[in-house]
């Protein structure tokens, strides 16, 4: 069989790239609105400096049954303002960026790129997708009409420069999890399969969300992700009942709930704009990176990814904050979500991980 | 607790007034069948024949019924490549899966409680979006699924629960088992859903704060509950031709949604049921007149559930629920052995080849393939497709065993038989055992996780008795043996022998108070990281220290003074059914 694959390849012409077919979706409900959303202040922070700063490196929310994960993560969709991407690239690449640009459109840029506006992808990977469909396979309907070899990119095409998002990520195939963590770390997307060879960009946030009930998460798959919060069922009743309220609203008429909500989505996605724009001019005081780094050091959390997931994180919130420095108040508030999954267990200590960093957060920052 | 309704004269209400309740889901499920669903427990019989027939009649002609088959495979459930008349056209065909081909009608579920985890969660995604998104085989496309769920749970044992997505999602939840087969015989008037389905009725504005309030007195966590308890009101109100949501609909609700899932049952109101709703009790009610409006609302509802049943669901604190890591949700996928489920992509040399599958792979590519060659049949690496396996997660149970002056020699010998009888047991289902004893100053693994019979006696016979009891040294090595289990793909369960009464702080030192408090946090932790566990008080009169242990510890208690292998077995077996 190998060598049969090798010869393929060999003589494999150079795959014509072909647009993703126009999918005529069917005329689908506007998605419940990011602001109606009712509590979970975690949550929706992470969600938010996920779309600040894409760098953060994914998001994985975990917790109860029926808590609006993934309502959130659809919201975030039509909350993001639009993209300006090449013209028919079937990776919406961005034109401005000549460094993440697939081939396609590095071969014509000197001729110069058509731009047009498109809105950021949020692709749902549905549980049962099968791995010629996530990272991209030959065109069946080519090969087996024209007989000729076109690549049809996948799902991981369609999430450039957006978010990918995987309910019950702990019910996936793991090997198909290894695959889209791989690409998600970086950036590109190789296919080596039916006899084609090629790298496409494929920069996305991951956004996760499972119940714990349902299958325990891999622990060397948690700390791939940038932020993990934990969401649970609110327990008090003013809250309930608003959820219920707006759901209901929402359900009988989404179109009508949405027109409700239009203007605090607006002003929402402006925030998002502007955080974006002011994100390089941040500044990270030395007095709280150093308070970061004493803190994953109290808390023992392995190698340097959790200090910087933490900078990043306190950087991206300052910016939804319309604040142009860092504080420790910032610090103090995205801990949580930036190193609970990095602890190591403890089994001399039963105080959630929550707790400990609550402890740490204490100790080192008073 | 008593049941309220047991307390009301039973012969008041004739058997079929079940049977009627019963009938009135169906029209309610009929009425909108995708925004409401059911679980039906009901063992399969002529009484549960008989709701289903009824909810088909009530059906709008041409409204598709599906049964879902266990153990369906993904291209069957979601779509796929449709192989022969793509091979035959020339073009990828999608084939639509059983979920798209259901969509606008019903899809039973039969031994529901026994669907995968997978499947569950791939139907739960269905209804959240009302539409399957078909990414597989080459083939990227939609189709609309608007499915109303029936789920048949047939579950006999605490074990077996249906998959808690999937009943969060269904409203109602009925049970037929109270209800005597000759009851069905009475034909029901049938309602008019055409005018009800036209209906649309007004929500008053307290009605959604009456249903989270009254979720919440339930026990209920979930928030899916009261959405669907008012979506059910609704119906309710449009079925009998109200344009406003009433007390009464409420009530119908709660006792269809609410009551079933319900934790616990409001003292206050339970005294509400156990006498007749009175007439006069708005006179009563005064200026606390929503909280009372609760209690009528849940007074009428638990006059309107079948004897017995709110007993019955309290007496197992609530709905049955699947203990993390339990039962059959322990099985190991990617397994090198076990029952096949389906095939993925792969390497033959890591797994077994799937030929079938591997020419389905295969076919479509053909005719690019024979251009470049001229084999007749040809075959690549990225056909080639291994099966996969689901083995059963084996489990190890561990014994941990007081050995201390204040644990009687004789217990620990029994405890020894209940090994020795459990492991000749676990040796047939190829089940491992291990013990760990704790004495003196510290905690000792006397066995490791072992199948053999011969070494597991030997390593008994060595136990030796006496000394201070530390508890906490005793739980944590456990704690640390069982998560070493569980890395290594088995499901861990912690037997704990003790009465309890620790006088051996953690760090070795005597004390009553210090060893007690490090037994207890040591206990917390072991819940924490989800190990399922047993605690078998071996005091001669059972005392609170032993289950304050057990509480702490998520674990089941058991008071067993006069400890004998034959009854340590059993319960053993119990607390993990699979060894």
């Amino acid at each position: 069989m190998a060598p049969t694959q090798s010869a393929l390849s060999r003589r494999a012409p150079k795959p014509a790239f072909v647009a993703p077919a126009a999918r005529p979706e069917p005329k689908a409900r506007p998605p419940y609105p990011f602001s109606a959303i009712v509590g979970q202040d975690a949550m929706r922070r992470a969600l938010l400096v996920a779309a600040v700063d894409p760098t953060v490196g994914g998001v994985l929310v975990f917790g109860d049954r029926g808590t609006g994960k993934s309502t959130a993560v659809r919201a975030l969709a039509a909350l993001l303002p639009p993209m300006r991407a090449v013209a028919g690239c079937a990776y919406s690449c961005d034109p401005v960026e000549a460094g993440t640009l697939c081939s396609a459109c590095s071969a014509r840029r000197a001729q110069g790129l058509a731009v047009q506006t498109v809105p950021v992808p949020v692709v749902d990977l549905p549980l049962g997708a099968t791995e010629d469909r996530v990272v991209g396979a030959l065109d069946i309907g080519r090969a087996l009409g024209a007989g000729e070899k076109a690549f049809e990119p996948g799902l991981l095409a369609r999430a450039n420069r957006g978010f990918l998002y995987i309910d019950e990520v702990n019910l996936l195939e793991d090997h198909l999890v290894d695959l889209l963590l791989d690409v998600a770390a970086s950036g590109v997307n190789t296919v080596e399969r039916e006899g084609l060879s090629l790298r496409h960009p494929a920069r996305f946030v991951l956004v996760g969300s499972g119940n714990p009930e349902e299958g325990e998460l891999r622990p060397q798959l948690l700390d791939r992700f940038g932020l993990a919060v934990q969401v649970a069922t609110p327990t008090d009743l003013a809250s309930r009942v608003t959820i219920v309220r707006r759901r209901d609203a929402y359900e009988r008429d989404p179109a009508g709930f949405a027109d409700e909500w239009e203007e605090a989505e607006i002003l929402l996605g402006r925030q998002i704009v502007a955080a974006r724009a002011r994100l390089p001019d941040v500044a990270v005081p030395d007095a709280v990176l150093e308070a970061a780094a004493r803190l994953c050091l109290a808390l023992g959390t392995d190698g340097l990814r959790g200090e910087l997931t933490l900078m990043r994180t306190a950087r991206a919130l300052a910016s939804l904050d319309g604040d142009d420095t860092v504080t420790l108040d910032h610090l103090r508030e995205v801990a949580p979500s930036a190193l609970s999954h990095r602890l190591r267990r403890n089994p001399l200590d039963e105080a959630g991980s929550e707790a400990r960093i609550a402890r740490a957060l204490a100790e080192v920052l008073g | 607790m008593t049941a309220p309704q047991d307390a009301t004269s039973s012969d008041a209400r004739a058997p079929d007034a079940t049977w009627s309740r019963a009938c009135l889901a169906a029209a309610l499920v009929a009425l909108d069948p995708a925004g409401t669903g059911v679980v039906l427990r009901a063992r399969p019989g002529p009484v549960r024949d008989s709701w289903l027939d009824a909810l088909r009649a009530l059906l709008p002609v041409g409204m598709p019924v599906t049964r879902l088959p266990p153990g369906i495979a993904d291209d069957a459930l979601l779509g796929g490549l449709d192989l022969p008349a793509t091979l035959r056209t020339g073009r990828p065909v999608a084939q639509p899966g059983l979920l798209a081909r259901s969509h606008g009608g019903i899809v039973l579920v039969p031994m529901a409680e026994r669907l995968a985890p997978g499947i569950a969660a791939r139907i739960a995604q269905v209804l959240d979006t009302g539409s399957v998104e078909v990414a597989r085989d080459g083939i990227a496309t939609r189709h609309p699924a608007q499915v109303g769920l029936v789920l048949l749970d047939e579950g006999e044992g605490e074990d077996e629960a249906l998959p808690p997505g999937l009943a969060d999602r269904a409203a109602i939840h009925l049970d037929l088992d109270a209800i005597p087969p000759g009851a069905v015989a009475t034909p029901l008037p049938r309602p008019d859903l055409d005018a009800a389905r036209a209906a649309r009725s007004a929500l008053p504005a307290e009605a959604a704060e009456t249903l989270c309030a009254l979720a919440a007195r339930l026990g209920i966590a979930s928030l899916r509950a009261p959405l669907l308890a008012l979506r059910v009101a609704r119906l309710h109100a449009g079925l009998d031709g109200r344009s406003i949501v009433e007390e009464l609909d409420l009530a119908v609700a709660v006792a269809l949604v609410l009551a079933p899932r319900a934790r616990t049952w409001p003292q206050d109101a339970d005294e509400a049921a156990a006498e007749p709703p009175r007439p006069d009790r708005d006179d009563e009610a005064g200026p606390a007149g929503q909280e009372s409006g609760e209690d009528r609302i849940l007074a009428a509802a638990a006059a309107s559930l079948p004897p017995g049943l709110l007993a019955r669901l309290l007496a197992h604190e609530g709905p049955r629920n699947r203990s993390p890591g339990a039962g059959r949700a322990g099985a190991v996928a990617q397994a090198q052995r076990g029952r096949p489920v389906g095939a993925r992509p792969g390497d033959p040399r890591r797994g077994r080849l799937a030929l079938i599958e591997t020419l389905r792979a295969a076919a479509p590519w053909q005719r690019l393939r024979r251009a470049e060659g001229a084999a007749r049949l040809r075959i690549t690496a990225d056909d080639l497709r291994i099966r996969r396996l689901v083995q059963r997660r084996e489990t190890t149970t561990i014994f941990a065993v007081d050995a201390s002056g204040s644990a009687a020699l004789e217990r620990l010998a029994e405890a020894k038989g209940a090994v020795e009888s459990l492991l000749a047991e676990c040796y047939v289902r190829r089940d491992r055992v291990a013990l760990v004893a704790f004495r003196g100053r510290g905690a000792e693994l006397l066995l490791v996780p072992t199948r053999s019979l011969v070494r597991a006696k030997r390593a008994l016979a060595a136990l030796p008795g006496g000394g201070g009891t530390p508890l906490a040294a005793g739980i944590e090595a456990a704690g640390r043996l069982a998560a070493a289990e569980r890395r290594a793909g088995r499901s861990p369960v912690v037997l704990l022998l003790t009465d309890g009464r620790a006088n051996v702080a953690r760090s070795g030192a005597p004390g009553r108070a210090q060893a007690a408090s490090d037994a207890l946090s040591a206990a917390r932790a072991l819940a924490q990281e989800g190990t399922r566990a047993l605690v078998i008080d071996t005091a001669a009169r059972p005392q609170d220290a032993a289950r304050a242990l057990a509480a702490a510890m998520a674990a089941r208690y058991l008071a067993m003074p006069q400890a004998d292998a034959a009854r340590l077995t059993r319960a053993v077996r119990e607390a993990a059914p699979s060894c």
